[in-house]
């Protein structure tokens, strides 16, 4: 009831402050693009964008990345701007489901988008229409030590059994061979989803993290053991989970370990770190069953236009000009990420070419991550089952009961 | 009117004075925990339509393995916290001396009860760190392998409260200094002419007096094993797999963090907890009335 009134109060007041102003040519948009290089790189869209369109007054609100994830919820009900931020896949589909986002396929039959975010088109549809403009996204893969690699006669393994033997002799060497920190748990559904894209393939993990499949499915458990060998042999740093991503960072930066399942925005830290070029290499997870097509994670961000926002056009012109290959090239070379326009050019940067190459030849498929493609509460009691799993291996069985107990719950 | 006033001014003055806290306890205290009982019964992800469920979130929180962990970590908080009212009173009896320079020590020792709990957790975190902390460093002289107390389940939770105790213990300590001022010096000039001393003297003489101190000691202590919030978010995050959450933060996982938005579990849970604070603040409560009153 007071919520109610609240928002009807909200509504009526920034009605009444929009309406006065849209003759002016308005458009809000709202975004949690509060790191240095995010911000730069919006700072930069919205002015190209002012040039274009002069008599558009545009508000931007920049708020705290963390904060962002609770506060969407409220000013998209209460004081919607016109333009917000987000992710692809299952993350945006509550909003989706709420009618708080719009459905926008006239900006992408207008603007041929069809064709050049074609990459990213699965992702932003959900019942059969597209819901945002997807503007950039990064690779993930196997960040690791080009120096101690070539110093202990390591080739980049391609394959499980290679993976495993770089292991043992990066162990006889006494460095750790993978790093990790999973105090904030989505790390290790990094590694789930890359164990599991290669076990199992594109089409299984996405039955999966959709909540089709069991829990307690037999090939759930073949990616589990896999997991296991590579626990059994001490492959990842003790006590991780005592650590964030950024503090498993410093063993890499050290030489005690060799390697980093990890997104791309872990280059920039480990070059301030002090890591050259030369240093640091990047590697495609390498193929485990030879059966199934190498399907890859890269997390794509959005912007969608909210149902309640006051200048629908002005935001729709918004999102076809963030769409252009050249604005993309743009926002993703201040971003060190990469464009998904095709027409786009990729910034002059090792890991982004690598990772550019990497994502062009991906036949099986692109996962977004498994926070965003599972549904939240799945996603929670996953990656707790994840790093449970990795500090003790042998409650594997009672870890799957309980998610499978989750899966049913949230299904009925 | 004028002389309805003049008749009933001394009854109604209190509660005209009382109003606006009155008012302000009910909006912001009493209103809302009507709200969470009723929420309990729904299912609401905080945007869409919200769905009657009856007592299906109770029935789930029976079945919860993650309630029941947070709920025994809340009675472990509870006991250990204690811990902080016998350190308190140590410290405070050490420092109720006259020497040169004890304001000094006695700032230093309180020290830790005005920085923040997340600047507590962060110092606490450095020191318990696997590889580079101070705790295995030291440990690490006699030759005993680290141990990573935050990451491991077994450890977590003492972990946190000992970080935890450390602010509280220097809470508890100012109200016994305080309290100590209060002595009266005739009676324990009288005890010592009974041959009182030492423990003795403590505990018969010194310790009563310091009853008033030691009930509000008490009270802060456990409020603030129940608002062990801060201190859990950030030197684990209620990890390593949720061993080290609490009720309160267990509820504002499930209903507010990002994978969470489950408003009528988290309601729930909020009500169970409610339950058990009720125990405490109904025995609270009579006491303080049957004090009131002078009964014993």
């Amino acid at each position: 009831m007071f919520k109610t009134t609240k928002t009807l109060v909200a509504a009526l007041a920034t009605s009444t402050i929009m309406t006065a102003a849209a003759f002016a040519g308005e458009l809000v948009i709202n975004t949690d693009t509060s790191d240095p290089a995010p911000k730069q790189a919006f700072q930069e869209v919205i002015d190209g964008f002012k040039a274009e369109n002069p008599d558009i007054n545009v508000t931007w609100n920049l708020f705290d990345h963390e904060g962002y994830k609770t506060s969407i919820r409220n000013f998209l009900t209460a004081d919607a701007p016109d333009l917000a931020n987000w992710y692809a896949g299952n993350r945006m589909l509550p909003y989706v489901n709420a009618g708080l986002f719009e459905a926008v396929d006239d900006v992408w039959d207008e603007n041929n988008l069809h064709d050049q975010l074609a990459s990213a088109k699965g992702s932003m549809t959900i019942d059969g229409k597209i819901w945002g403009v997807p503007y950039t996204y990064y690779q993930w893969g196997i960040y690791y030590r080009k120096d101690i690699f070539e110093e202990q006669g390591i080739a980049v393994p391609t394959n499980w059994d290679e993976f495993k033997a770089a292991g043992e002799t990066l162990k006889a060497a006494g460095v750790t061979p993978i790093t990790i920190g999973t105090k904030y748990l989505w790390t290790a559904g990094g590694v789930f989803d890359y164990l599991n894209l290669r076990t199992n393939g594109y089409d299984f993990h996405m039955a999966l993290t959709k909540g089709e499949v069991a829990w307690t499915d037999d090939r759930v458990k073949a990616t589990m053991a896999n997991w296991k060998e590579l626990l059994d042999a001490g492959f990842f740093i003790e006590n991780h989970a005592a650590y964030s991503w950024q503090e498993a960072l410093a063993p890499m930066v050290q030489g005690e370990a060799a390697m980093y399942v990890m997104g791309n925005f872990a280059v920039a830290p480990l070059r301030e770190a002090g890591l050259t070029d030369d240093q640091l290499g990047f590697m495609q997870f390498p193929m485990i069953n030879p059966d199934v097509p190498m399907a890859e994670e890269a997390p794509t961000d959005t912007i969608h236009l909210t149902a309640n926002g006051k200048n629908k056009e002005n935001g729709k012109k918004f999102l076809a000009y963030l769409a252009r290959a050249d604005v993309q090239t743009q926002i993703n070379e201040t971003l060190g990420q990469l464009p998904i326009n095709s027409g786009s050019s990729v910034g002059d940067d090792k890991f982004l070419k690598a990772g550019y190459e990497m994502l062009s030849n991906t036949d099986g498929g692109i996962a977004q991550f498994f926070d965003r493609d599972a549904p939240a509460e799945m996603a929670k009691a996953g990656m707790e089952g994840f790093q449970e799993f990795m500090v003790k291996p042998e409650r594997l069985d009672k870890i799957l009961e309980r998610l499978e107990k989750l899966r049913q719950r949230m299904n009925k | 009117m004028q002389s309805y006033w003049k008749r009933n001014q001394q009854r109604l003055a209190p509660w005209i004075f009382l109003a606006p806290g009155i008012f302000m306890f009910c909006v912001y205290v009493i209103f809302p925990i009507f709200q969470s009982v009723s929420l309990s019964f729904y299912e609401w992800d905080g945007l869409g339509e919200k769905t009657y469920v009856g007592a299906e979130n109770y029935i789930e929180l029976m079945d919860d393995e993650d309630f029941y962990t947070s709920l025994k970590n809340n009675v472990i908080w509870l006991v250990l916290y204690m811990l902080a009212i016998p350190a308190g009173l140590f410290v405070a009896l050490f420092l109720n001396q006259t020497v040169r320079g004890i304001r000094i020590y006695k700032s230093l020792f309180f020290f830790p009860f005005v920085i923040s709990q997340v600047v507590v957790g962060l110092v606490f975190s450095w020191f318990y760190d696997p590889s580079y902390g101070l705790l295995n460093i030291f440990l690490g002289v006699f030759g005993v392998d680290p141990i990573a107390v935050l990451a491991d389940e077994r450890y977590v939770t003492y972990g946190i409260i000992a970080a935890g105790l450390w602010p509280q213990t220097a809470y508890c300590m100012i109200l016994y200094l305080t309290g100590l001022n209060a002595v009266d010096p005739e009676q324990i000039e009288a005890a010592r002419l009974d041959n009182a001393k030492g423990v003795k003297m403590l505990w018969y003489v010194i310790l009563p007096q310091l009853k008033p101190a030691t009930f509000i000691a008490v009270v802060v202590t456990i409020i603030g094993a129940l608002r062990s919030f801060d201190l859990i978010s950030i030197m684990t995050d209620g990890g390593p797999y949720g061993t080290s959450s609490v009720l309160a933060f267990y509820m504002y996982e499930q209903a507010f963090s990002e994978y969470g938005f489950r408003m009528g579990y988290g309601a729930a849970i909020a009500v169970v907890l409610f339950l058990i604070m009720m125990v405490y603040i109904a025995f609270f409560l009579f006491k303080m009335y049957r004090d009131e009153r002078g009964g014993h």
